[in-house]
């Protein structure tokens, strides 16, 4: 049977209500177990030994003491993690990252790991492990990374994505480009040009659980594994893999989790855990500390990038380049190629160009954060824009919209776009109270679009009807913000029964097939649509034991509100049959009913945001105040809003604290100088004001309900919105993120002596 | 047959062709044919790549029809956070 | 023998528990009285996940040492509601989606019925400043400002 996908208007009885999520009860009275609520009994502490160097070679570890030492059941280097990766140089890339195999490579790289009795045990047995380093030049910063003196990360990369091939190897891990037409003559057609460079700094995602997991292998090679992630079932096809584990063999639990935003996408110390298990012979509960966390696990990219931008007098831009330097850590990605796509995807360019470069530094392991890559390419395309729309004279909104993407524009990372929300959007921001509020005295205003691809993927739902008639709906997607009960919303919505009678729950590995992890704001636009599926097949089961009920053909049944109606004259004595009527006698008509999806979910479409900011700066201190915030974006069809809403003022959130605060500060030794919550500064209570959204909602021809993934375009605007706010407000460009206050005080010093 | 435009280093490995014309009407064969006439093509298809039909992005779902005369642009899988 | 005998009142109930002198008293509740209520956020008392409240003070009790709470009044998330009936800030927080992930919620909750206790009519400054160590990450504060606002209004029995 087929499942037909697009979208077809219809009133909504419960998507689009906001009741009481279903894990709230347990969420306010400290009943949810996150990752490490979670105890199995005979369970080691699984400590890990770090590398306190930014580069050297693992010359030799000696662990005998540690080995030797009361209470400690096992200790791991990497050669208990031998190489099966088999020739795949991302999971090697993995695997190394675990645990180092040949070299430290970054402040934090795992070296070494104990298992012990208690916490004491295990701090002093990573005191006794023995390692022999050769210390070697180090590089932390993007731009020294990419010169040809810097100290090398790896002596066998070249430079990918460059034709000829490289002789030389280099910090330089690929070279991407994205565009089409002519830059060059698009240029020579401008009126204006404006030319910029910006440098941003490393952030982290500051989840505020640690990653932390119960790892516990048999000697038959049975395992389990406990784990707060965003992906249970690629975290269970990674580690199998890794560990030489059969994959039906390892059953992967995901708790609840305490924020990922990308951060929990990857695996960091869970393969250690299992690792440490298999040896040991028993549990092992390995949680990572804050400390850990800054330095081990995976923050974004810091990035260097250069944006140039040409219009006409009329408002019209002829042309647009970047070139955009990524930092991806000790091992090669595609964030600086995420970012050339994105970069100018708001709008309709004749000539574009991007080019985009990997560069390897001494630093943690780069990892998706919220949108990956594209805030920071915002940020220097937006400032631009802005500059731009100055420099001609035009209205900083009015110059967007008239160069927006629109429905047929070929976009910059090539396709050309279908239906798109970046004009409403953008209308709703002109429109917008905010934009009257009154200015006082260093204040500025500030406003900016952002853009994300959202993903569809391989999903998995069950939906069992119980037999007192209450539905259990099982689905595979973590549940990092509220989607239980928008799923729950959904499967009430196709059955036609109240929200109250459906349950939905996570399932683990093996209860469920697999299911791609929660990213890429997939969560509720994939699970919605197989819940959607899974609940028309039980719709469909249900019509048939009703009919066999009534001893009459399934044609004559048609489901309406909940029940299953016969139709047509000859069947006007029959009363509808409620779900629950039709559960009661489940065991005589055919046994347990159930409707299932198996998917993937695809057409996510792409989503836009335009977001308004307004600061105050303090001209002697460069402090800075956010008085307004306005978020303007389309989510398809909001199915429980006061979640959507959740998700534009956490991006925002996030968004506030990148530009005006967080930063990876490195020291001249390479190491990580602010990994805790008091120097590395995100935005408290006392600094943000309400912040206003405004949900549109064009809907996805893709879904049947209209639905688009919202939880990664928030975060894109933030960092340009503010540095135009911030910019505006002091009358001088800022080029930098975080704005923190020393450097806003330097651009006005700077700005006094000209 | 479609046209297809393959991102910047797939052309490379496409032997320096950025537009291809491939005779194909599903996802499946459309990598297959390119696989053959391209043999360097082989592991990204492998590792998996994202198809962009007429401005939507899907998976390498085999059956995905590819549409008469519709705009197919091949990209690297995306991440999301 | 070397751990330290506490005896101490906790949620109300007499509790006793023995402990190592580096043990926090979050360390306390969650490895050896089962209250896990209380969540590690950083264990530098920069985040107020573990925030509990001892003899009427709000603290973090990451900074707190286990050996410490011997003969006071402690208060945890765990208690916060009577028997089957939600306290109002946690209905509150319910009702007005001021969580997502959830992690941070307890410590938000205990946070806020000590400002309410001893401000029981706080401004929305007072509020934000009242809830200013307690990180949340995932909502941007406003639905949590809102719920203790609302929370407030209903405990006053305005």
């Amino acid at each position: 049977m087929g499942f037909d996908p697009s979208y077809s208007a219809r009133t909504f009885t419960s998507v689009g209500t906001r009741p009481v999520r279903p894990d709230g009860v347990d969420k306010v009275t400290g009943r949810a177990r996150y990752g490490a609520d979670f105890n199995m009994p005979g369970q080691l502490v699984g400590r890990i030994l770090r590398s306190p160097h930014a580069h050297a070679r693992v010359r030799r570890i000696d662990t005998s003491k540690a080995e030797k030492l009361k209470g400690v059941k096992a200790v791991i280097t990497a050669a208990d993690l031998p190489d099966l990766t088999n020739g795949d140089s991302a999971m090697y890339d993995i695997l190394d990252n675990c645990m180092a195999r040949q070299k430290a490579l970054y402040d934090g790289h795992a070296v070494a790991a104990v298992a012990a009795i208690d916490a004491r045990t295990a701090k002093q047995a990573l005191e006794l492990i023995e390692v022999d380093y050769e210390m070697l030049p180090h590089v932390t910063d993007v731009d020294e990374a990419m010169k040809a003196s810097a100290p090398l990360l790896h002596e066998t990369v070249f430079t990918g994505g460059v034709d000829p091939k490289p002789t030389a190897p280099s910090n330089i891990a690929n070279r991407s480009q994205y565009g089409h037409g002519d830059v060059e003559a698009g240029f020579k057609e401008a009126d204006a040009v404006v030319e910029r460079s910006f440098k941003t700094e490393q952030t982290h995602q500051g989840y505020i659980e640690p990653h932390a997991c119960v790892a516990s292998v048999n000697s038959d090679g049975t395992s389990e594994l406990w784990v707060c992630t965003q992906g249970h079932f690629v975290y269970r096809q990674q580690c199998a893999a890794l560990l030489g584990l059969d994959v039906s063999k390892l059953r992967v639990t995901s708790s609840e989790i305490g924020g990922g935003f990308g951060g929990k996408t990857h695996i960091w110390a869970e393969p250690v855990a299992l690792a440490l298990s298999r040896k040991a012979g028993r549990p092992v509960k390995l949680v990572m500390s804050r400390e850990e966390v800054f330095r081990a696990s995976g923050p974004t990219s810091a990035t260097s990038i250069e944006v140039k931008i040409g219009a006409r007098k009329d408002g019209t831009i002829t042309a647009a380049s970047a070139m955009l330097s990524y930092s991806c850590g000790p091992y090669g990605g595609m964030w600086a190629e995420l970012g050339a796509m994105t970069s100018f995807a708001c709008y309709n360019l004749k000539n574009v160009k991007t080019v985009g470069y990997e560069v390897l530094v001494n630093r943690p392991k780069t990892a998706a954060y919220r949108a990956p890559s594209a805030p920071m390419a915002a940020f220097a395309v937006e400032s631009v824009i802005d500059e731009l729309a100055q420099k001609i004279g035009m209205n900083p909104v009015e110059f967007r919209i008239r160069n927006a993407a629109r429905e047929g524009t070929k976009s910059s990372y090539g396709p050309v776009f279908g239906p798109i929300g970046i004009g409403p959007t953008l209308e709703a921001a002109r429109k917008h109270p905010h934009m009257k509020a009154p200015l006082g005295m260093n204040q500025g205003r500030g406003m900016a679009c952002g853009f994300w691809f959202n993903f569809g993927g391989q999903t998995c739902t069950d939906l069992n009807i119980g037999t007192d008639g209450t539905v259990t709906l099982t689905v595979g997607t973590v549940d990092v913000g509220g989607s239980r009960a928008s799923l729950s919303l959904v499967a009430a919505e196709e059955l036609g029964i109240p929200y109250a009678q459906v349950q939905t729950v996570v399932a683990d590995t093996g209860t469920l097939g697999y299911n791609d992890m929660t990213d890429g704001s997939r969560g509720t636009f994939s699970s919605s649509m197989a819940t959607i599926s899974a609940a028309r097949n039980a719709i469909g089961v249900m019509r048939e034991r009703a009919a066999r009920m009534w001893d009459i053909t399934v044609d004559d049944v048609v489901w309406e509100d909940g029940h299953a109606t016969a139709v047509g004259e000859k069947h006007g004595n029959l009363s509808p049959l409620s779900v629950k009527d039709i559960a009661a006698v489940a065991a005589k008509t055919g046994g347990p009913i159930a409707g299932h999806s198996e998917l993937v979910a695809d057409g996510a479409g792409v989503s836009f945001a335009t977001h308004i900011c307004d600061v105050e700066v303090d001209p002697e201190t460069g402090g800075t105040r956010i008085l307004r915030y306005t978020v303007v974006q389309d989510a398809g069809k909001a199915v429980h809003p006061a979640y959507v809403e959740g998700q534009y003022q956490g991006g925002a959130a996030q968004g506030i604290g990148w530009a005006l605060n967080e930063e990876y500060v490195y020291g001249e030794d390479g190491c990580l100088q602010n990994p805790g919550f008091l120097d590395y500064r995100v935005p408290v209570c006392s600094d943000l004001p309400m912040i206003d959204t405004q949900i549109l909602e064009i809907p996805n021809p893709n879904h049947p309900y209209g639905v688009r993934g919202v939880g990664e375009t928030s975060i894109v605007p933030p960092l340009a919105a503010i540095a135009n706010a911030v910019s505006n407000a002091v009358g001088v460009r800022m080029t930098h993120i975080p704005m923190s206050p020393p450097r806003i005080l330097a651009a006005l010093e700077a700005e006094r002596a000209h | 047959m479609v046209e297809v435009t393959l991102w910047a280093s797939l052309g490379a490995a496409a032997g320096g062709k950025q537009k291809l014309e491939v005779e194909a009407k599903d996802i499946r064969e459309l990598f297959r044919n390119l696989a053959e006439q391209y043999p360097a093509l082989g592991p990204f298809i492998e590792r998996g790549i994202a198809v962009s039909i007429d401005g939507v992005i899907y998976r390498d779902t085999w059956s995905t029809e590819l549409p008469k005369d519709a705009e197919i642009f091949l990209l690297p899988r995306l991440a999301g956070g | 023998m070397s751990g330290i005998a506490v005896s101490t009142t906790i949620n109300g109930d007499d509790v006793e528990f023995l402990c190592q002198f580096e043990e926090t008293l979050l360390d306390v509740l969650r490895d050896h009285l089962g209250l896990m209520g209380a969540k590690e956020g950083c264990g530098t008392g920069d985040c107020g996940a573990c925030s509990v409240i001892v003899d009427g003070r709000l603290v973090c009790s990451c900074l707190v040492l286990g050996a410490e709470a011997a003969g006071r009044r402690i208060e945890t998330i765990e208690g916060m509601a009577t028997g089957d009936k939600l306290h109002p800030l946690q209905a509150k927080f319910l009702e007005h989606a001021a969580l997502q992930c959830g992690f941070c919620t307890p410590g938000f909750l205990m946070a806020a019925k000590y400002l309410l206790a001893s401000n029981p009519d706080p401004t929305e400054e007072q509020i934000r400043f009242g809830l200013a160590g307690n990180l949340c990450r995932c909502t941007g504060y406003d639905k949590i400002v809102r719920a203790v606002q609302d929370a407030a209004r209903v405990m006053r029995g305005d």
